[in-house]
């Protein structure tokens, strides 16, 4: 029995059908996209274990194909079996191996950057610091002790838990945080219009505002905006509930026990050991047309720890990569008054430099070593 | 006798080619050399004759405009038909040159669908109507858009290119510029004190105010509106920036009070044009040739290097040859005299220099590397294609590799040739491409595994139709192709895989990521597994001489997608090529592909090579 299944692991007739069934996954979440958007079909179709059928109407998940993770597996396993039983000390293979080496270098460092890698923006006004940078897509209710002007203390409530609707209590909270409603994307207005629900929360602001839930955004450009009716609840009784919402940027406040407290639902951020300072953004057209020709942000770079201090370009195709984080030139304000920085966080980026080089010259190499010998016959015989 | 054949046709071909070299001398306007005097748009240095074949090709799909009215049959050139639409626009609005196809637009237009071509002052009493439905279209994302829809989008574009070139060379109304202009300059000085005495709120001199103002304002139209950069700064070394259109010179004359050498050879010209005084209008280009060639020497000889260069056709040239290359053969598979193979091969190998001649060129123009947008691709792809076919040619010498390389060349050379009708084909590259390094690796080496696959594909084809419809495929020819479309398919594996990590570590350059499942990307990688299936199922005995061909047709199918059909899906970072026209023809040649494979699996005894000879 492990025989068999290691003769089924190591055919190249398994390696066909997965090579075909990759052929048409890719097709089929290219097409996708279409309906579903960049960021739903890849994450419905490229990096799952299934593709799911959900038949109109019903609550069923069907898998009917599989999805990139298991293709991918199972080609890494099939490469890894054939290799063992087919390989033969010696020249004649070095191009194979070298190439099925980089596929595999390939294959896994894609896999460690799904899991591994975390993107996020970071957006300076000119003139501007940060030492931040704000998920794409992630919210977090951020809960802060004000009463020490030089230092605010932050409980950061990831959207993950906001939506488990429970109660969030934290050591540095002398409260617990109840979340009463919470819509991952919402839409709000200022007076009652057909569909929408008037919030009445009973502190803070919001207190005319009416409330829609919206179905989640699968486009790449856009996103969702969560809100949530939330109660802050004391060992005394409740504090009144509050609004908190994405679509409003000022923090809330309320006092507990002679000390300030601030909250609001705010992009999640991740902290950097260092700061960037935004001196000049500039983005040059090409005369007579609207045709962007550049963009570049002059930045400077300080490092606390180090003492490190410079100027930086960050330009497209010229990103920054510093201690881990990469900086890229992703977008602009409007106004031309402010950059946007990608920040990506992606410890195996180097890994499909080395597997180009690997496939690239094992293929040449298995190439010439056909070639030559043959154009040598044919040239020879005419 | 048959043996000089093939030379002479060659030398014959050349003669052709090299005929372009030579024009016969201009006696009346000297219209080619206004055509190259150089000015700047879409962010370059070009020629006049450049815009009017560009512009001409997007409003009439043609380079030149032919007209019948009165009883006199006439063909313009382009730069004919620019000059005329720039210096004497009510005489140009009777041209026809707008081409409408839609049924539904012409309806619109409430002009009559029986033909093809309008001129401007036909479409001139729905123009605000047209307008009308472009602002709602507008709106609707490209991808969404109906036939109607896209078709009267692009017919407002090109109303608007039109209207904005007629406005470019002088103010609308004007006859005698020259003279106008000297008016305008005199007006100056008391216009000028009357206004700053009108703003100071003292007394000022009403009519010199209302001349320079009436100026002002015709020039301030003309300054939001007219398209190409003519205007060069009095400062050879002031940068590329300072260059303006003719309006906003005239309009910053008010402040310098000296009107720009430039504006008035212009001028001149136009009055010459205007009042048809054939002398004064080249006296004119060649002071004004002579005024730039002592201060911008390179815009001068860029200009007249880029006029050369569209003069000379080489494209259009190497078609040709390319096509006569094909049939001569085709006629060598059905005739096996060796002279039609040698001629064949020879012409091919003609056309292909000529071929290179307009690629090099093009790229010493624009200063990149070969392949800068879908125009460039298709150049490119049948360049590297038509190598293959003659290297095949060369190994083999039985004509299957000059079929390839001649059909390859001329098809690929067709379909730029209508790729070039969305407007400029070397327009400035946006800021993410802005980079020789990752066009020169990453671009190249995907280009040449779409055309290779298209080789092999190629390649399968002809097995195919040899071998069920004649029976010339032969036990050892069906071979040689087999060998040949396996070489092929290696070939396409290493430049396709190459130039998608490539592509993937450009993407982690610009924006972060390796790979984000875009659909160009997916296009790309799936070549590379389409190719990789290829040889595994080769290798692994799923397929063997027929299979082989069938996988290496729907190979087209998979490099179609690649090139043109990712487009179509309008999504993704990458959808700047985008082409809606194409659809169609992307459909029509699937299908054929289609059924080419379906003729592929039609059992092996009605294989008209495969029938027992031996027996008979």
């Amino acid at each position: 029995m492990p025989k068999d299944l290691f003769k089924l692991f190591s055919s190249l007739r398994l390696t066909v059908a997965c090579l075909l069934m990759g052929c048409i996954l890719v097709f089929w979440g290219t097409l996708a996209q279409v309906h579903l958007g960049l960021y739903k079909a890849q994450n419905e179709f490229f990096r799952s274990v299934f593709v799911y059928w959900t038949p109109n109407g019903s609550g069923l998940h069907i898998p009917i194909f599989p999805g990139g993770y298991l293709l991918g597996t199972v080609l890494l396993i099939n490469l890894f079996c054939a290799h063992l039983r087919y390989y033969q000390p010696g020249k004649r293979k070095i191009g194979i191996v070298l190439i099925h080496f980089g596929v595999v270098l390939l294959l896994l460092g894609q896999m460690l950057t799904d899991f591994l890698s975390r993107e996020s923006a970071l957006h300076l006004r000119i003139g501007e610091t940060r030492n931040y940078s704000e998920a794409d897509r992630a919210f977090e209710l951020a809960v802060f002790d004000t009463t020490d002007a030089d230092s605010d203390k932050v409980v950061a409530i990831p959207c993950s838990l906001l939506v488990r609707r429970g109660e969030v209590s934290d050591a540095e909270m002398p409260f617990t945080v109840r979340v009463k409603t919470f819509y991952a994307n919402s839409s709000l207005v200022q007076q009652s219009q057909p569909g929408y629900q008037p919030v009445k929360p009973t502190a803070g602001l919001g207190a005319d505002v009416w409330w829609r839930e919206e179905p989640r955004e699968t486009e790449m450009n856009r996103m969702d905006m969560p809100s949530a009716l939330v109660e802050v609840v004391t060992p005394q009784g409740s504090l009144g509930t509050f609004l908190v919402s994405a679509w409003m940027d000022r923090p809330q406040t309320f006092t507990f026990n002679r000390r300030n407290y601030a909250l609001v639902l705010r992009s999640e951020r991740y902290y950097l050991p260092f700061s960037l300072h935004l001196i000049e953004f500039r983005h040059d057209k090409y005369p007579g047309t609207d045709i962007p020709k550049n963009f570049s942000s002059r930045v400077r770079l300080q490092n606390l720890d180090n003492h490190e201090d410079r100027e930086v370009l960050i330009f497209m195709n010229n990103p920054l990569r510093y201690q881990g984080e990469t900086f890229y030139q992703a977008s602009f304000d409007p106004d031309d008054h402010g950059s946007i920085l990608q920040v990506v966080h992606n410890p195996s980026w180097l890994t499909p430099y080395l597997s180009c080089v690997l496939v690239a010259a094992g293929l040449l190499i298995q190439f010439l070593s056909h070639l030559i010998p043959f154009l040598k016959r044919r040239l020879v015989a005419k | 006798m048959k043996k000089w054949i093939p030379l002479i046709l060659v030398v014959v071909m050349a003669g052709w080619f090299l005929s372009g070299l030579h024009q016969k001398p201009e006696t009346d306007l000297h219209v080619r050399e206004f055509g190259k005097l150089p000015v700047l748009m879409n962010g370059r240095f070009q020629p006049f004759d450049s815009i009017a074949r560009n512009s001409l090709l997007q409003i009439r799909t043609k380079q030149t405009v032919y007209e019948s009215e009165g009883g006199k049959a006439q063909t313009l050139s382009a730069m004919d038909w620019l000059l005329e639409l720039m210096m004497k626009p009510e005489a140009a609005d009777d041209l026809k040159v707008f081409r409408i196809d839609n049924n539904e637009v012409t309806e619109l237009l409430k002009v009559s669908d029986n033909q093809k071509y309008y001129s401007f002052n036909q479409l001139k009493p729905q123009l605000a109507e047209v307008e009308k439905q472009a602002e709602r279209i507008d709106k609707i994302e490209s991808a969404n858009r109906t036939v109607f829809e896209s078709q009267l989008m692009k017919l407002y574009e090109m109303l608007n290119l039109y209207q904005r070139l007629g406005v470019s060379l002088k103010p609308p109304g004007t006859d005698d510029f020259a003279a106008e202009l000297d008016a305008y300059q005199k007006s100056i000085g008391p216009g000028m004190a009357a206004v700053q005495a009108r703003d100071a709120g003292q007394k000022f001199d009403q009519d010199a105010f209302n001349t320079l103002i009436g100026f002002m304002g015709a020039y301030n139209t003309v300054a939001s509106f007219a398209l190409p950069l003519t205007i060069p700064p009095t400062d050879p070394n002031a940068p590329r920036d300072a260059w303006q259109n003719i309006g906003t010179n005239l309009m910053q004359t008010a402040r310098t009070g000296e009107i720009n050498p430039a504006t008035k050879f212009y001028a001149e010209m136009v009055t010459a044009y205007r009042s048809n005084q054939p002398d004064d209008f080249n006296r004119a280009v060649a002071g004004y040739q002579t005024w730039l060639g002592e201060r911008f020497t390179r815009q001068v000889r860029k200009a007249s290097q880029e006029y050369f260069f569209s003069t000379m056709e080489p494209f259009y040239k190497a078609t040709v040859i390319y096509v006569l290359a094909l049939v001569l053969a085709l006629c060598f598979w059905f005739n096996l005299t060796d002279w039609l193979r040698r001629s064949a091969f020879y012409l091919i190998i003609l056309a292909w220099f000529i071929h290179t001649f307009g690629l090099v060129f093009r790229m010493y123009l624009e200063g990149r590397p070969p392949v800068t947008n879908l125009y460039s691709s298709a150049i490119f792809i049948g360049w590297g294609a038509v190598i293959l076919g003659m290297a095949l040619e060369k190994i083999y010498r039985d004509g299957i590799g000059s079929v390839v390389a001649a059909s390859a060349g001329f098809i690929t050379l067709i379909i730029a040739h209508t790729l070039a009708l969305t407007g400029d084909t070397m327009e400035m590259m946006r800021a993410v491409l802005d980079t020789n390094f990752w066009l020169a690796t990453h671009v190249v080496s995907v280009t040449l595994g779409y055309a290779s696959t298209f080789v092999a594909g190629f390649l399968a084809i002809i097995y195919v139709l040899r071998g069920l419809f004649t029976t010339t495929l032969t036990a050892e020819t069906a071979k040689s192709l087999a060998r040949m479309v396996y070489g092929i398919v290696c070939f396409a594996t290493l430049f396709s895989f190459v130039g998608t990590v490539l592509g993937g570590i450009w993407a982690d350059q610009s924006w972060g990521r390796f790979w984000g499942w875009d659909p160009k990307e997916n296009g790309a990688l799936l070549i590379v597994l389409w190719n990789a299936t290829i040889l595994h199922a080769r290798w692994g005995g799923i397929v063997r001489e027929r299979g082989l061909m069938n996988l290496a047709i729907f190979g087209n199918i998979v490099t179609s997608f690649s090139w043109f059909g990712v487009n179509m899906l309008g999504i993704g970072l990458h959808s700047y090529g985008f082409t809606d026209a194409a659809f169609k023809w992307l459909i029509l040649f699937i299908s054929t592909q289609l059924c080419l494979i379906l003729l592929g699996l039609l059992p092996q005894k009605i294989w008209r090579s495969f029938q027992p000879r031996s027996a008979a």
